[in-house]
């Protein structure tokens, strides 16, 4: 019985959460090793790319809802997100006409490529909140628990409650049919084939006739699909708020780099990992070790760091790998 | 030029004989700084109480009262400091309105009014560490210490039969202040604090802090925030994971928003908030509205308050010297004698001309407890069906 408690305090307070925030730090992820393996720079403007779609996302869900549109026990926002990923879409191939386009036909340094995206972000930045505001948002309706508190205490008897709810499922589920997708549209078509040999290898890709340009617009509608998939899932499970965005581009870049950047697979690891380690280390063990251990009552919380300190989880672990193994737990390319 | 300069000293030397039957109060708020939006109706507040004693004419023969303002900023003491040095030394105040936030009212008090042996009554400086300050008399406020909402909060827990409870508060001066006196009123009342931890606000999941304040555990949550900001948040996260499901709200949380925010998911939690019952509130509000100000602003009553005292107690003493009013100050405040709500300051300056006794109960129901400081009037609210509700007052 006590080992079933500690399962249960474990899953609702570090396993769910961890999980479902690994998810979308996975899928923002993917979206940077993508831009890195294929365009070769690291894109600073990706976390308010997912901003941007996301605003867009929450804006067209309010237009469905005064229509009466809504998707059931479902958040309407699913129905939103071919419309903020088309927008988003939109958005980034005009920046990538406007401005890296011009560096890519120079051949510029990626240094100076990383340079023009922290502009963008900047510039992204203001356009989100010119569009909806700075303030904070909740977007989800349907049903919020798929497993709530009370009904799971009444239904097992335990004194531990556990809780998931519909937006932490979705993610999960939503992050593997995408991640799914990805990979077959990578590995089995044509244009995923030609994006791989692209990225391994420019000159020979070229002298086979693939198309530049046209790898370089995947690229961009993907990564903005993922972009705004992402954004609009954390901000389901959390809430919207622009500046938030901005935030999680350090876990996401941890989650890639550690992955190896430009290793899709590597990704999706780093990302479970990085969000593991935030959770892992910020939580207090206490309740579980008390449930699994009976006799032993340690004196504190035993929790290795304050959870003020969450974001400093992902900066060690950013500078661990760099320094130990510089190409990620995947064999990426060198940073 | 040297002409002008006659006529300018001149003119200089008739504008002071002129103010010979003045009183000058000096008003020491943060004009500028993060309480900027609410030092105006504050000012107005106190502007008001003085015009209704200047128009009356019956403070110690007639004298007029006006207002020197002075900018505080709130949060940088040596300016506050130079502030109040200007408005006692140059403009020659019998007394201060002011100041404004804690670390610049006790910076100016230790720095400048004690030197000069001048009151100074704050309408909203809430730290405990005035109450315990070396101040010869000379300092009162009509705000509560948050030590006395810390010690309401500990009797209204424990009078629900909660023995244990964790805390979190919003990582600032206000939050760490009241949770700590919180945390200190409810053990020494026999309750126990699991834990007393900080959020950070504005953050877009608190769960990890929830979790942490869920492994420490206890019958309620304590949650010293504000409602628009992480507190809400917290609440939020801990209803989600079941971790808690009864709430201890003080006044940054109580507010209508969180009955949107929650609806009947906090139903059986608690909180409560300095809120005067009785008329005084309601006058005063119909006052400020006449003259074209917002009453409702935070602290504007307390203001009024504070000048109306300080006003009352130089007519009780019939000296405007601060050595002597501030003996009267706690006299006209409080009982025995004739209630006085707002806009009865005439009536009240009568009683006290014809030798009789005040107790000032003005726009926020003022009683001063030693040593010269607001008691408090706080409302306990309650969760029923997805409502607040007032539940009594203490």
């Amino acid at each position: 019985m006590d080992i079933l408690n500690a399962l249960v305090v474990f899953l609702n307070f570090v396993f769910i959460p961890a999980a479902a925030y690994g998810a979308q730090l996975a899928l923002g992820a993917l979206g940077v090793t993508l831009i890195y393996g294929i365009l070769r720079f690291s894109n600073f403007a990706h976390g308010d790319t997912m901003a941007f779609g996301t605003a867009v996302v929450i804006l067209v869900t309010w237009g469905l809802q005064s229509l009466g549109i809504t998707l059931g026990p479902l958040p309407t926002a699913l129905l939103a997100l071919p419309f903020g990923i088309a927008a988003t879409a939109v958005l980034v191939l005009a920046t990538d006409r406007a401005v890296y386009r011009f560096y890519r036909v120079k051949k510029a340094a990626p240094i100076i490529l990383v340079m023009a995206s922290v502009g963008v972000m900047f510039v992204m930045n203001g356009l989100t909140r010119l569009l909806i505001g700075v303030s904070e948002y909740r977007f989800d309706d349907g049903a919020r628990f798929i497993i709530n508190v009370r009904d799971f205490r009444d239904w097992t008897g335990l004194p531990e409650g556990l809780a998931l709810r519909s937006t932490q499922a979705l993610t999960l589920v939503v992050a593997v049919i995408v991640v799914a997708a990805l990979f077959w549209f990578l590995n089995r078509t044509k244009s995923g084939k030609a994006m791989r040999a692209y990225s391994d290898n420019e000159d020979l890709a070229l002298l086979s006739g693939i198309d530049p340009e046209r790898v370089v617009r995947l690229t961009w509608i993907i990564a903005a699909s993922l972009a705004t998939i992402a954004g609009t899932l954390y901000g389901l499970d959390k809430s919207f708020k622009a500046f938030n965005y901005f935030q999680i581009l350090l876990p996401i870049f941890a989650a890639a780099i550690v992955g190896g950047l430009g290793s899709p697979l590597g990704a999706i690891a780093g990302g479970f990992l990085v969000a593991f380690s935030e959770v892992a280390v910020t939580y207090p063990w206490v309740k579980v070790v008390g449930y699994i251990a009976p006799g032993y009552e340690p004196g504190g919380l035993m929790q290795l760091l304050g959870t003020e300190y969450k974001f400093a989880v992902s900066f060690v672990i950013l500078i661990v790998v760099l320094l130990f193994r510089p190409t990620g737990l995947f064999r990426g390319k060198s940073v | 030029m040297r002409k002008l300069l006659l006529a300018t000293a001149a003119g200089a030397l008739m504008a002071g004989a002129a103010g010979a039957e003045e009183i000058k109060l000096g008003v020491s708020l943060g004009f500028t700084g993060p309480l900027e939006s609410m030092a105006p109706a504050m000012q107005q507040g106190a502007e008001l109480a003085m015009k209704e004693v200047s128009d009356s004419g019956l403070l110690l023969d007639g004298t007029t009262v006006a207002s020197v303002t002075g900018d505080s900023t709130c949060i940088d003491a040596a300016a506050a400091t130079a502030t109040v040095e200007r408005l006692i030394a140059a403009e020659g105040v019998k007394g201060i309105m002011g100041g404004m936030c804690s670390g610049e009212t006790i910076a100016s008090l230790e720095n400048v009014a004690k030197a000069n042996g001048m009151v100074m009554i704050s309408p909203s400086a809430t730290s405990p560490a005035l109450t315990t300050i070396e101040d010869d008399g000379l300092f009162f406020r009509t705000a509560p210490s948050d030590a006395r909402q810390g010690d309401v909060m500990a009797d209204i827990v424990l009078g629900r039969d909660i023995k244990t409870v964790a805390v979190t508060y919003t990582n600032n001066d206000y939050g760490k202040g009241l949770a700590d006196s919180f945390a200190k009123a409810f053990e020494e009342k026999g309750g126990t604090v699991t834990v007393n931890s900080a959020h950070d606000d504005g953050k877009a999941d608190y769960s990890a802090e929830v979790a942490a304040l869920a492994a420490a555990g206890g019958d309620a949550l304590v949650v010293v925030g504000y409602v628009d900001q992480g507190g809400s948040g917290v609440v939020r996260a801990a209803l989600d994971t079941g971790a808690f499901d009864t709430f201890v709200f003080p006044d940054g949380m109580v507010g209508a928003a969180l009955e949107t925010n929650f609806g009947s998911e906090i139903d059986g939690s608690f909180g409560q908030n300095p809120a005067a019952d009785g008329p005084g509130r309601d006058t005063f509000l119909k006052m400020a509205e006449e003259a074209g100000f917002d009453g409702s602003g935070a602290f504007s009553g307390e203001a009024y308050d504070a000048a109306a005292l300080m006003l009352l107690a130089m007519a009780k003493s019939g000296s405007t010297d601060p050595a002597t009013y501030k003996g009267s100050v706690m006299d006209v405040a409080n009982a025995p004698g004739e209630e006085i709500l707002p806009g009865e300051l005439a009536k009240a300056l009568e009683i006290i001309n014809g030798g009789g006794d005040v107790d000032y109960v003005g726009a926020t129901a003022v009683e001063l407890i030693e040593p010269g400081e607001s008691s408090g009037t706080f409302r306990e609210v309650e969760f029923k069906d997805g409502k607040m509700e007032v539940v009594g007052y203490r």
